[in-house]
């Protein structure tokens, strides 16, 4: 029963996350994002204390409920042990035989546990969120469905449309199946078949291992109130309870489990034959609760890489992006990077930004992808607005409202007009109505607030005009500049988001036109 | 599309160009015998709501059946460039689509499809401009214009600077197209209006921009497949900080249509309206004298059999 309840709240779970991630035609209503403002991470760098603590009660209370059921990366890994015990080697065998043996009590690596976690709390402290963004279990989740499973979804949806409009049925339209960055794919492929295959082959060693969640999550499940019980009496040390254990931790030799490792699937309930295994409350006359060992040898290697960690911290600092120079009039780099709007700034966003790449995945214009070195090796995979594909839309406030960890603080629709998250720059000498004295004006057509105007130029001509003032760096103008290979205009990024000024309105004039005047 | 879908649609095309032939033929001996006939070259209606005007002014023409014969294919393209709501005027006003693909019905249409290569992200201008819903309402197919793979090439051999474009398959495939610009300043362009309306029919709208933008605006309306009518929606006009706009002070209310086959003749007409909101040389607007020196009309409006309408 406890088994089946926590299956389908974890599949539901599961599915609705991934989903959410996918899903680029609004299907899910926004208020979807709150299964992701749950999670762990994100909730303890946006400071929702709230949430925090109901999921620190939860754990006192229930054990890791949290790892079994919230957490994505850990159903996920749930769902390819149950294949691998449906299709794996051995599976062909008799129901009975088949998950025999499949499992085994291992001692907890507890070294290994705390020093992961160790080097990661450090490296995040000293700024360098890139470790806890890469362990961290939902956003490495949230990069594999983004960076890996997207790119097949969208090649579904195409293969659907082109079936449905070979007759003339428009339900479905065509989307960029491209994958953003190498990089980031990379990494969410290597997470998927890394994590995979443990699952497939040790359940959830992961969460037990390299997962800080998991770690700090053991640490108050020992305590928990609820827990998974042997009763010595009714035990007949079958050890059968032992193999069903995809966390490895019951010890059913000595009839003793490792708390901090028991994500309460309740598993092993139901393989217990004498009904020796219970979830409950504690018995009121024992109340053991295990030392803590301490290791001077772990004392040792959290400090080692304590220092290790600050000084790599130190060490990215953010090369500039160089547009390579062709034989064009007058080439430009960026000197800063651009945050997205409500990341506040640079160093607010690169702290607690762990790429989750849910802004990349939502943002309807396609202005973010996950960064390769524009943020230096330290916010690498962080998302970054860049105005290949499109420009920031002056009215979106998506990302904001999708951020989990408060790294992209929400904007509303007036606070998004006013924030200025770069400036426009005009390089004149590369203008096409300078160049070639012809008509242009792209970028004034795309700009929302005319901080690029059109203003007479020779021959009945018009040239854009900049007041910086009033920009947003949308990028408007960027990615329509026409000029080749150096655009015109680009957007150099604000390292500190500013407050555009507002634009001065035209006195609404009351013109009465009664003629047609030809 | 496979292959006989393909060599059906080419036959249907080619049939369909025949019979556009005929009509523009018919319309050049109109504008020659214009005034003696009676035959209208160029509607102008004001002050009515811009479907009521838009039926006064079809009326004109004898109705709609003279240029939608039953069966036909139509495409009909708004400018649906920008996330914008009706009221700010970056958009052709849905109630004029609507209408218009009303009356494509009535006349007998198979089919009529709507679309727009947008500027903003395509999903919220289908749907802020209001003009999706309305279209859906009235019984047309909304198609997506945001990627290379909606575009076939064709030749351009009339063109000066732009032989070849890539154009939207919902004109290719179309029987006849109707244009259905919006009147707006436009801060490269100086003025949008039927001809600069065609850009939305293009995939690469930047080599407009870096071929001489006037040029190739005449350019693309060399193209052999021409809309059999421009609907210049004028109800609300953006005076300034086109053709996006910035706010409700940019549009002036001055319910206006104009409708004619000639497309140079009904953009010279409404450019001259607008002259009458803000100052705007013709001679500025040069994509307008690049189509009259293509012979793709006349912008000499007092040789033509205009019919004004105050409603």
């Amino acid at each position: 029963m406890l088994r089946r309840i926590r299956t389908i709240l974890a599949i539901l779970f599961l599915g609705l996350i991934t989903f959410y991630f996918l899903d680029f035609a609004g299907l899910l209503p926004d208020g979807f994002n709150a299964l992701e403002r749950v999670q762990f991470v994100p909730a303890l760098i946006s400071l929702s204390l709230v949430t925090v603590l109901v999921l620190v009660a939860l754990t006192l209370v229930f054990g890791r409920i949290y790892c079994s059921v919230v957490c994505p990366m850990g159903v996920f890994q749930d769902v390819v042990t149950w294949l691998s015990a449906k299709f794996g080697k051995g599976s062909k065998g008799k129901k009975w035989s088949r998950r025999r043996k499949r499992f085994q009590f291992s001692p907890e690596k507890k070294i290994l546990r705390w020093s992961v976690f160790g080097v990661v709390l450090l490296a995040f402290l000293c700024g360098f969120t890139f470790l806890l963004g890469l362990v961290e279990p939902y956003s490495a989740f949230g990069r594999m469905v983004t960076n890996v499973f997207k790119p097949v979804y969208m090649l579904g949806n195409n293969l659907l449309e082109g079936i449905f409009s070979r007759f003339d049925n428009y339900t479905f339209y065509r989307v960029d199946a491209s994958i953003l960055s190498g990089f980031s794919f990379f990494i969410g492929l290597v997470t998927f078949l890394g994590i995979g295959y443990l699952a497939w082959q040790h359940g959830r060693t992961w969460c037990n291992t390299m997962c800080p969640v998991g770690t700090l999550l053991g640490l108050l499940s020992r305590f928990s109130l609820f827990k998974i019980r042997i009763d010595t009496e009714k035990c007949t040390h079958c050890m059968v309870c032992g193999t069903r254990c995809k966390a490895s931790c019951i010890d059913s030799k000595n009839q003793q489990i490792d708390y901090s490792r028991c994500v309460d699937c309740f598993d092993c309930l139901e393989s217990c034959k004498e009904g020796a295994l219970s979830y409950s409350l504690p018995k009121a006359t024992k109340a053991k609760v295990e030392p803590l060992v301490e290791d001077a040898s772990k004392r040792r290697f959290l400090i080692a890489s304590l220092a290790t960690t600050a000084a790599v911290g130190k060490m990215m600092a953010a090369p500039p992006q160089i547009v390579s120079n062709n034989n064009s009039v007058k080439p430009y780099k960026r000197l800063h990077p651009i945050t997205p709007p409500g990341s506040i700034s640079l160093a607010h966003f690169q702290q607690d930004c762990t790429s989750c790449h849910l802004c990349v995945s939502k943002c309807p214009s396609h202005v973010l992808k996950p960064s390769l070195l524009e943020y230096g090796l330290g916010g690498i995979m962080q998302p970054t607005v860049y105005f290949e594909k499109g420009f920031c839309n002056y009215d979106c406030t998506v990302c904001g409202d999708v951020c989990p960890n408060g790294a992209i603080k929400p904007l509303t629709v007036e606070e998004k007009h006013r924030t200025q998250m770069g400036k426009v720059v005009f390089i004149e000498e590369n203008c096409i109505v300078h160049l070639d004295g012809t008509s242009c004006g792209a970028c004034s057509e795309h700009c929302p607030t005319q901080a690029l105007s059109m203003v007479p130029y020779k021959d009945g001509l018009t040239i854009p005009h900049v007041n910086q003032d009033i920009c947003v760096g949308c990028g408007g103008c960027e990615y329509v500049c026409p000029a080749r290979p150096f655009r015109a205009v680009y957007i150099e990024g604000n390292p500190v988001h500013q407050e555009a000024k507002a634009f001065v309105e035209e006195k609404k004039e009351e013109i009465k036109v009664e003629d047609f005047g030809f | 599309m496979d292959r006989r879908d393909f060599l059906k649609a080419f036959a249907v095309a080619g049939a369909a160009v025949t019979v556009q032939r005929a009509g523009a033929m018919d319309v050049m001996s109109q504008s020659m015998a214009g005034a003696e006939s009676g035959k209208v070259d160029l509607v102008a209606v004001m002050g009515g709501e811009p479907d009521e005007m838009f039926r006064r002014a079809i009326a004109e023409f004898g109705g709609m059946k003279n240029f939608v014969k039953p069966g036909m294919k139509v495409a009909v393209k708004p400018n649906i460039g920008w996330d914008k709501v009706p009221e700010l005027a970056g958009n052709t006003n849905p109630k004029l689509v609507t209408e218009i693909i009303k009356e494509c019905f009535e006349a007998g249409a198979s089919e009529v499809t709507v679309f727009d290569h947008t500027c903003d992200d395509w999903i919220k201008c289908y749907k802020n401009s209001g003009i999706e819903d309305a279209a859906k309402a009235a019984g047309a197919k909304v198609m997506p214009a945001h990627q290379e793979s909606y575009y076939r090439s064709i030749d351009l051999p009339r063109g000066k600077k732009m032989k070849t474009a890539k154009v939207h398959e919902a004109i290719l495939d179309s029987d006849v197209w109707i244009n259905v610009p919006i009147l707006k300043n436009h801060g490269g362009a100086n003025l949008t209006i039927s001809m600069k309306n065609h850009m939305g029919i293009v995939w690469d709208r930047g080599f407009f921009h870096q071929n001489d933008l006037q040029q190739c605006i005449a350019d693309i309306c060399t193209m052999d497949k021409k809309a059999v009518l421009n609907v210049v929606d004028a109800y609300r006009v953006l005076k300034t900080n086109g053709p996006r706009g910035r706010s409700a002070s940019d549009v002036v209310l001055t319910k206006g249509l104009f409708v004619s086959p000639d497309i140079v003749a009904v953009d010279t007409a409404a450019a001259k309206f607008f002259n009458q909101v803000r100052e705007m040389p013709l001679e500025s607007v040069g994509h307008l004298a690049n189509g009259q020196a293509l012979g793709i009309g006349t912008m000499d409006l007092d040789k033509l059999n205009i019919k004004r309408i105050k409603i």
